[in-house]
């Protein structure tokens, strides 16, 4: 077999992945067929809901929020060649995080109360994630399963404290109560209110901003400073960097824990931005969705963005799909997202040869002149 | 507690032990192949789905489990395709799967049945009821071997029966034949194996089938036996309590068993000490013992207990010529 051609630039870094997301949405289309809705109709509802008002992008953008957080988690650790599959792990601890500096030190003003809140949620979600991070650097043990473990710890340590310790006595709900007021990260509304323009009521607030200031931090991070090269050199060629005088212990930890405080700006988001106290399985799967970020946006914060708007849009759009719809119910997007991780994560490929090949003659013409 | 009681306990934890078992030994088959798959729970949760609706549909318990394998056969395909055929990051194709089966069982149980995911409950031939064994009943009342016979031995519906037998079956097949030798040694050496004029490309498609078979298996258990209809995301977790269970038993068959009894029991005790206060003790949290398995499995990863070492080759793609 002949080797195959290497794609052009433009074609490895837009072209492929968006056949691979087109690839993923022609399969979902097909579902939609098979329970016997039209997938052009749910498009166009999928659209309308989502961005066809100012209410229904609010409501996207919060969820963009999300998924730019666990995608940039899932990226970080990806850029040092691991994989952290313990994002809604380290979400969950995150929240526990807030929650304890929210609910227990509710004497500080606000302007101190909210940046310690987010610094917690962001340390416990670190933290959750340098033990995996550690127990491979130091005692080789493997990051997949350990991470997938601390997500199920995480399940069961939290199912504890939310039923037996922190719950109101006598409330059904296994929830806290409300969070110090002055700790909520403000709505993005207020902005706009106070700049005279109305705007209607969503959970979008602040967390979208420090979502997108997380991008830029990230990118600077990974190729405009020596931690960040150390990380592409060890997520590249671990015995290289070693070579390199790198410590692949260092590596590893450091990756976890910015992977982990990343997963943790879900807990700021969703918790502190929007619900105001810690519930029961409030992660519910945005951990996972980030691998599926990640892989689309292609580990760069900018694909990223990109990734967690569309799938912000789905998960908006697919609730007033869901709404107009009931047969098209939100599972349709879970499904979706399966499919994205498989075709842009693990099908990677299958698109790569026929592109190059098709790419190919051109080339080689321009190349034999 | 007399012994009635403790039987009774054991019995239900060795019910609760079965999918365990069978997803392990799902995971044992492919992983000592090389094709790691964390994708366990997605695959029995599918096969709970296709196993329910189809003996829903027939009103057959044996159409079901066939259904049950087919899906789960279907989804390993999938990730054999991705893992051997396009040497695709194995971890990243078992979540898509895992994600796949969530939504797609829950869509479709709502598009077709119309109760919200589920499906309907099933009863009759559609379900694999309780096998009582000759004398059973007579021998109840005989000391300590009575209750032995009748809940432990005796009791259980057809599909247990095949999932234990699973194991000796597994052992045998994987240490005493050709092709169980072939088998590891792809999973430890690929190179080697191709060198010999084997295609460890069929050997690794072989072991994802069989894989696919057992996650069906236990799919078909928990809808068709262990519950009588299927829910949404019935499986909670226990493909990856059966992948912890595989990291415990350190890939091998009969570990295997001892461990996924050992997390079954665990399970039951966890259900039978609910609210019951220990001496000395106090209360023991459900939530404590529920997280055993993934602590355990974490202590032993991380060589505070002995060493667990996978497969050498698994999770690596083979590439045969570089």
């Amino acid at each position: 077999m002949s080797q195959a051609a290497p794609l052009p630039r433009w074609a490895d870094v837009a072209l492929l992945p968006l056949i691979n997301v087109v690839a993923a949405f022609v399969i979902s289309g097909l579902v939609v067929l098979a329970i016997g809705e039209d997938p052009l109709a749910a498009t166009r509802l999928l659209i309308t809901g989502s961005l066809g008002s100012l209410y229904g992008l609010g409501y996207t953008l919060f969820y963009t929020t999300n998924f730019i957080f666990t995608g940039l988690a899932v990226a970080v650790a990806f850029q040092a060649g691991l994989f952290n599959i313990g994002g809604e792990g380290q979400a969950y601890i995150a929240g526990l995080g807030a929650a304890l500096v929210c609910l227990h030190l509710q004497f500080l003003p606000g302007f101190i109360l909210m940046p310690l809140g987010i610094a917690a949620a962001t340390a416990f979600g670190a933290a959750w994630a340098v033990v995996p991070g550690y127990l491979q650097a130091k005692r080789g043990s493997h990051i997949v399963i350990t991470t997938i473990m601390f997500n199920w710890l995480a399940a069961t340590l939290m199912s504890y404290l939310l039923v037996s310790v922190m719950r109101l006595p006598g409330q059904m709900n296994t929830e806290t109560p409300e969070f110090a007021a002055q700790s909520n990260v403000p709505q993005l509304n207020a902005l706009w209110q106070a700049l005279g323009v109305k705007v209607p009521d969503t959970p979008l607030n602040f967390s979208f901003v420090f979502a997108l200031a997380a991008a830029f931090f990230v990118w600077r991070l990974i190729w405009r400073t020596r931690l960040g090269y150390e990380i592409r050199t060890f997520g590249a060629s671990a015995t290289a960097a070693v070579y390199a005088g790198i410590s692949p212990a260092r590596i590893t930890i450091v990756a976890m824990a910015i992977s982990g405080a990343l997963a943790g700006g879900l807990a700021v988001n969703e918790l502190m931005g929007n619900r105001h106290l810690l519930a029961l399985e409030f992660t519910s799967g945005y951990g996972f969705v980030g691998i599926a970020v990640a892989l689309m946006g292609r580990g760069h914060p900018f694909g990223i963005v990109l990734a967690a708007l569309l799938f912000g849009m789905l998960y908006q759009g697919g609730a007033e799909l869901a709404f107009e719809k009931p047969k098209i119910s939100r599972d349709m997007i879970v499904v979706i997202q399966g499919l994205v991780v498989l075709f842009a994560g693990a099908l990677e490929g299958l698109f790569r040869a026929p592109l190059a090949r098709l790419l190919a003659p051109r080339r080689a013409a321009v190349a034999a002149e | 507690m007399d012994f009635d009681a403790i039987a009774f306990v054991l019995a239900s934890g060795m019910r609760l032990s079965v999918p365990l078992l069978c997803g392990c030994l799902a995971g044992l088959w492919s992983e000592r192949a090389g094709i790691v798959d964390i994708g366990l729970e997605g695959k029995m949760l599918g096969a709970a789905f296709g196993a329910a609706a189809v003996a829903h549909v027939t009103g057959s318990a044996w159409l079901g489990l066939l259904a049950g394998m087919f899906v789960a056969v279907a989804l390993s395909l999938v990730h054999g395709y991705a893992s051997i055929d396009q040497r695709g990051n194995q971890i990243v194709s078992g979540t898509a799967i895992n994600m796949v089966a969530v939504g797609l069982t829950a869509l479709l149980g709502n598009a077709w049945f119309h109760e919200g995911g589920r499906t309907p409950p099933l009863d009759g031939a559609a379900r694999f009821t309780p096998l009582v064994w000759p004398g059973a009943e007579a021998l109840h009342g005989v000391p300590v071997l009575g209750p032995i016979y009748a809940t432990l031995i005796s009791g259980h519906d057809a599909l247990t029966y095949i999932a234990f037998a699973a194991v000796p079956l597994t052992w045998w097949v994987m240490y005493k034949t050709r092709f169980g030798l072939r088998l590891r040694a792809t999973g430890e050496n690929p190179a080697a194996v191709d060198t010999a004029g084997i295609s460890v490309r069929r050997i690794r498609y072989a072991s994802v089938i069989i894989c696919g078979v057992l996650c069906g298996l236990g799919g078909a258990y928990l809808s068709v036996a262990q519950a009588a209809q299927f829910l949404i995301q019935m499986t909670a977790g226990k493909g990856f309590i059966a992948l912890a269970a595989l990291v415990f038993a350190k890939w091998r068959p009969l570990p295997a068993l001892a461990t996924c009894l050992l997390f079954g029991f665990l399970d039951a005790a966890a259900i039978r000490l609910q609210g019951v206060s220990l001496p000395g003790i106090g209360q023991v949290p459900v939530q404590a013992i529920q997280a055993l398995p993934y602590l355990l499995t974490v202590i032993l990863l991380a060589g505070f207990i002995g060493r667990a070492t996978p497969p050498r080759a698994s999770g690596v793609p083979y590439v045969k010529e570089r």
